[in-house]
């Protein structure tokens, strides 16, 4: 079956031109406490790419200089094990950025692996700061999690949940979020994500008495690990079938790429962080490709997104994004 | 073909309209309309249910499609194997029953 994205559109009469840059997602590094196996970045103990102080001057000098940018929204690898986090959480916060961490909860217990420093300050961090904290939790159960994440995992998340709870977080009225993610663990499409947020929401009240804000249900994409489980397994073909089959234009539509810009480590531009970790980079229309570096609004905003096979999972059934479906 | 229930054959199953095609089409529709929606049940309690008919009646295909569409309507697999469960009681309890046809006539033969 031939899975090229583009032919898609094409079929469906959509072009997808950038309509905005609102959030600069920024993937600071890929050093993480967890080594998940649908990691699309890779991310574990033993990596040591990491955004350097310049890299981080620079992107908070873009969001100064660009207000209409009102999101910074930092990720990784867990983006608490650079040393310069807090200082370029509280520096985004001072120019007035909604500042969103993508948080694995675990790391708030799990000694810095290679400092060995301790990170149990991070919900009161968090809390002070009024960052929105997103944080993955594929099941409100112990079997997918530790599947997917590792063993061990869901008890230490939960743990971790109940002290951002400490601090306001998913409490009503607080004003400060926790939201979770939900992944799929293997290759078949998320549930219905309203539906699968008042599941977790009862069953972790009722279990463990945590509680959250939204749920973002969000698709595996078919790229670096999960693409080579699926290969090993033999499932890489039926399930860019299954993400072709359930192509739906209308989440299309709402793809992120079309309203961020996604940073690397090393100051290059990306569409998303999918293509950040393909390496595809974004260019202006003249095929330069973006940096931080010599940032211009106008030349980001005026690309070509480019798209691949992996794509697809972005539009499959009700469609995903880092803030969950789209359609 | 070297085996009876090939998991590619799975794929094929909109082939049963090769001939006969109109009746096909109604079955797919119908079908469509009874699992692919909510109505008085939920789509993942369509899921549930069409997983314990599939052991019921024994069929791999089933037992693939329908533990894909549990996850993807949100089941664990606690609920999953509780439907199985309630497929497998249903037969005991179908063949159980059936007893009291063996008594009644046992009492018939019996002096």
């Amino acid at each position: 079956m031939n899975h090229d994205f583009e032919t898609q559109l094409r079929k469906a009469g959509i072009e997808l031109p950038p309509l905005a840059v609102e959030t600069l997602q920024v993937n600071i590094t890929k050093l993480c406490n967890q080594q998940c196996r649908h990691c699309h970045v890779d991310a574990s103990p033993a990596r040591s790419e990491m955004m350097s102080p310049e890299g981080i001057a620079k992107c908070l000098e873009i969001l100064e200089r660009h207000p209409g940018i009102a999101k910074l929204d930092i990720t990784g690898g867990a983006p608490e094990l650079h040393p310069g986090f807090r200082g370029f959480v509280e520096r985004a916060r001072a120019l007035g950025r909604h500042v969103m961490v993508r948080h694995n909860l675990t790391v708030q217990l799990d000694p810095h692996p290679q400092t060995g420093a301790s990170m149990e300050y991070l919900p009161e961090f968090f809390a002070r700061r009024r960052v929105e904290v997103i944080s993955s939790l594929p099941y409100y159960q112990q079997y997918f999690t530790d599947a997917q994440r590792g063993n061990g995992v869901f008890g230490k998340s939960i743990e971790a949940m109940k002290r951002l709870n400490a601090q306001g977080y998913g409490v009503e009225g607080s004003g400060l979020a926790l939201n979770l993610v939900y992944n799929p663990v293997g290759p078949y499409l998320p549930p219905a994500q309203a539906a699968l947020e008042a599941d977790y929401k009862r069953e972790l009240k009722a279990k463990f008495g945590v509680l959250f804000n939204g749920l973002f249900t969000i698709t595996n994409m078919p790229i670096n690990r999960f693409r080579l489980h699926l290969q090993k397994t033999g499932q890489l073909e039926p399930y860019m079938d299954k993400l072709l089959a359930a192509f739906n234009p209308a989440a299309a539509e709402g793809v992120m790429c079309r309203s961020l810009i996604s940073v690397g480590h090393d100051g290059r531009i990306y569409d998303c962080d999918f293509n950040q970790m393909l390496e595809m980079d974004a260019a202006d229309r003249d095929g330069k490709p973006l940096s931080i570096f010599d940032f211009d609004f106008e030349r980001a905003l005026g690309r070509r997104i480019r798209f691949g096979e992996h794509c697809l999972g972005c539009t499959a059934g009700a469609g995903s994004s880092c803030g969950g479906a789209t359609a | 073909m070297s085996n009876y229930y090939e998991s590619n054959d799975l794929k094929k199953f909109g082939a049963i309209g090769k001939h006969a095609k109109g009746l096909a089409d109604d079955f797919f529709k119908y079908y469509g309309n009874v699992t692919g929606t909510d109505g008085a049940l939920t789509r993942r309690e369509k899921a549930l249910i069409a997983l314990a008919v599939s052991h019921a009646q024994k069929c791999p295909y089933c037992i693939d499609a329908y533990t894909t569409q549990c996850l993807e309507n949100g089941a664990n697999p606690e609920q999953m194997m509780e439907a199985v469960h309630v497929a497998a009681v249903m037969q005991a309890g179908i063949t159980l029953v059936h007893s009291v046809q063996m008594q009644n006539h046992l009492d018939k033969l019996v002096l």
